[in-house]
């Protein structure tokens, strides 16, 4: 697990990374810079995936497979897998797509 | 032209579908007639929201009305569509001429003159400009006529001036995929349809109730400041939540193929959209 996160903090741009329960939004792993509140960021960021699942379902996207919040000073990004969710949490100038292969990348190889 | 405007309105009532509603707001445009002219002008865009002549409709009774912002988005949105269409090349190029943008004036003008070079009125306005007077008016001015039989002759004109299902009116899946959510999840305005058709408005409003709220906790425990945005890519489909206003959320869906950063952007459109129909409630 902690390689996957590896793969996404050597990211340039990203201050962390984490793997969070989707059924109780509790933290299963995490590597993330000093300041940030992992298991607030945890709970809140099951809880938004929950209900953009529910919405995308009921719209006829689908699941999502990758969303990402921007913020005037960053963003969170995150990768729905099984059962889990790969989330990085990254500065406002950071290379987004990468980050994204990153963490499509750390799901697929099943973590 | 009394006459034209009623054949026309029976047709269009006829067939809401067709295409004559340009000809009926055009009429009703030159006629004067501005408000019935906006309207035939917006449930027309409705129903065929990707087709320039619209837009360029639009944007002239807008530019009758002196509302030259938006009827500059409408040329503008009708160059996208078809980047050679004469008329909305004019229409920019007097709005620029306007503001006191010669070169962008003159550089519409001449893109113009490439696509129709046997234009007389092109070449005219061109060398109007150049002589500082500008270029004449893409639309030109109503016919005075005797406006009694205004009220039957537009019968066939929804009559719901702003309502909700007008929020986004002009804009590229207005009536399927973009929609307008207050903080309690109820239905603002807007539409959205799944692939079937079905009406899933309501459904998907209920669901994103309180997003904005938690949006703006994640964001700001994370220090990143306001949120301004949350896309999201889908197995048949992407997404784009946005908030016109604090409470306001706005989602915008598309097909698969419309990439992510292309959706904010038609996101960033529909938000200023939104926020200028919330002020105006």
């Amino acid at each position: 697990m902690s390689t996957a996160l590896d793969l996404v903090t050597r990211v340039r741009g990203v201050r962390g990374a984490m793997l969070v329960s989707t059924e109780d939004g509790l933290v299963v792993a995490e590597q993330l810079m000093e300041g940030i509140k992992g298991p607030a960021v945890a709970a809140l960021a099951a809880s938004l995936a929950g209900r953009l699942r529910r919405a995308m379902d009921a719209a006829g996207t689908g699941a999502a497979v990758f969303w990402h919040l921007q913020g005037e000073q960053g963003a969170l990004l995150v990768v729905p897998g099984s059962g889990i969710l790969v989330v990085a949490v990254a500065e406002p100038d950071v290379n987004i797509g990468l980050v994204r292969l990153e963490l499509l990348r750390a799901v697929e190889a099943g973590l | 032209m009394a006459d034209d405007i009623r054949a026309l309105s029976a047709q269009l009532a006829q067939d809401p579908q067709s295409l004559v509603f340009l000809r009926l707001g055009e009429a009703l445009r030159r006629k004067g007639q501005l408000d019935a002219a906006l309207r035939v002008a917006v449930n027309g865009l409705e129903r065929h929201p990707h087709l320039a002549d619209a837009h360029d409709l639009y944007a002239r009774i807008l530019t009758d009305k002196r509302d030259y912002e938006r009827a500059f988005d409408e040329w503008d949105m009708a160059v996208r569509i078809a980047p050679h269409h004469t008329g909305a090349l004019k229409g920019l190029a007097f709005l620029y001429f306007k503001v006191g943008d010669v070169a962008q004036a003159e550089a519409h003008l001449e893109q113009a003159r490439k696509v129709e070079p046997d234009d007389p009125s092109i070449d005219q306005a061109i060398e109007m400009m150049r002589k500082g007077q500008g270029p004449p008016s893409p639309t030109p001015g109503p016919v005075v006529e005797p406006a009694a039989t205004a009220a039957s002759s537009t019968a066939a004109v929804s009559r719901g001036a702003l309502d909700e299902s007008r929020v986004f009116a002009g804009l590229e899946g207005a009536n399927e995929g973009l929609l307008l959510i207050d903080g309690a999840g109820r239905v603002l305005g807007g539409a959205l349809q799944d692939k079937a058709g079905a009406d899933v408005a309501d459904t998907v409003a209920a669901y994103l109730a309180g997003v904005s709220q938690e949006a703006a906790r994640t964001a700001k425990l994370l220090g990143l400041g306001a949120w301004m945005g949350l896309s999201a890519e889908g197995q048949h489909g992407n997404v784009h939540l946005a908030h016109p206003t604090p409470d306001a959320l706005l989602l915008v869906v598309r097909e698969r193929g419309m990439p992510l950063g292309r959706l904010a952007i038609l996101a960033q459109r529909a938000t200023a959209m939104a926020r200028r129909w919330l002020e105006k409630q």
